[in-house]
């Protein structure tokens, strides 16, 4: 059986989770998240119930999961995902879905598939846009070959300062587990290569090319580890 | 000459709430960034660092041409192009 990780088991992770487990037998699923549950969370974060507040996310969502599908196979990891975690979290998958809410975690995620050589499944939502690229290490272009790396703190919102439409986290959550189980089946993922971008308030989407930089530090031809972490 | 600029949810609150904002007799991406500096302030200072580059979490694409791999600001622009701003997002 194949392993899907899964970072962050928030907006994006809850429903790609769940979609990745009515999937089940397809892979197996570990989910990787150090924080826990608060009330806030519950409107977008589909997995939590009140009673789960102040528990760890990754635990809540597998005993959450359990109920909804049984039979899934679930880790929970409470751990923080970083440049020194993220062999040993990694270990053994063949598909990485990056749904965490800070961008040193994400460019870190990045850095990580790339020199892992594991596909990546890039998701991201502030307010009422959404993000998916894909990442196929070796084949396509990456996170780095688009953005040089992650702004200073405070430079750009979080999704805790300009939030985060609920439904659109269903959308993009969903779009990254469709991306995750074309990979899991050996089929063509859809983000290749491009970056889709939702603006959920005028209901409009887009796709802009990322070509692939051969400068890039994380997959281009220069040495992976020239990868700078500002 | 014409070109339209796509401003991404992010930034709209710089140039109240436009999702596409046209500017005239713009040869590059700079005097375009320029133009619509004057027009919006804040918005140069998002999309570039104290040194005038772009910064490293925000891109630009002419049409569908990554200006980072061509001729970065200095980028020319044909009457009828498409500027679309694409920062960096992390919420999840």
């Amino acid at each position: 059986m194949k392993t899907a990780v899964i970072l962050g088991a928030g907006g994006l992770g809850c429903p790609a989770a769940l979609a990745l487990a009515e999937d089940a037998p397809l892979a197996r699923l570990v989910l990787v998240d150090d924080d826990r549950v608060e009330r806030s969370n519950l409107a977008r974060q589909i997995l939590f119930r009140d009673a789960d507040v102040g528990r760890p996310k990754a635990e809540a969502a597998a005993d959450r999961l359990r109920k909804l599908v049984p039979g899934v196979q679930l880790e929970p990891r409470v751990a923080r995902f970083a440049p020194q975690t993220a062999a040993e979290l990694l270990r053994g998958g063949d598909v990485l879905l990056d749904g965490t809410d800070d961008f040193e975690t994400r460019f870190a995620a990045n850095d990580a598939a790339c020199a892992l050589g594991i596909p990546l499944v890039h998701g991201a939502a502030l307010a009422w846009t959404g993000q998916l690229l894909t990442v196929l290490p070796e084949r396509g272009s990456c996170l780095r070959c688009l953005f040089e790396g992650p702004p200073p703190p405070g430079a750009l919102p979080t999704c805790a300062e300009a939030g985060v439409a609920s439904p659109l986290c269903g959308v993009v959550g969903a779009a990254m587990a469709g991306e995750a189980a074309r990979l899991l089946r050996g089929g063509q993922p859809l983000a290749l290569g491009r970056l889709h971008q939702w603006d959920a308030l005028r209901d409009r989407e887009r796709d802009v090319p990322v070509p692939r930089d051969p400068r890039c530090p994380a997959c281009g031809l220069a040495s992976r580890a020239a990868v700078r972490h500002p | 000459m014409a070109v339209t600029v796509k401003i991404p949810a992010p930034l709209r609150s710089l140039t109240q709430n436009q999702a596409e904002v046209t500017v005239e007799n713009a040869a590059t991406v700079q005097a375009a960034v320029d133009e619509l500096s004057r027009r919006f302030p804040g918005l140069k200072e998002r999309l570039l660092d104290d040194k005038g580059a772009l910064r490293r979490y925000v891109n630009i694409f002419r049409n569908e041409e990554d200006i980072r791999h061509g001729k970065s600001l200095q980028t020319a622009l044909s009457d009828g192009d498409k500027l679309t701003i694409v920062p960096a997002i992390a919420g999840g």
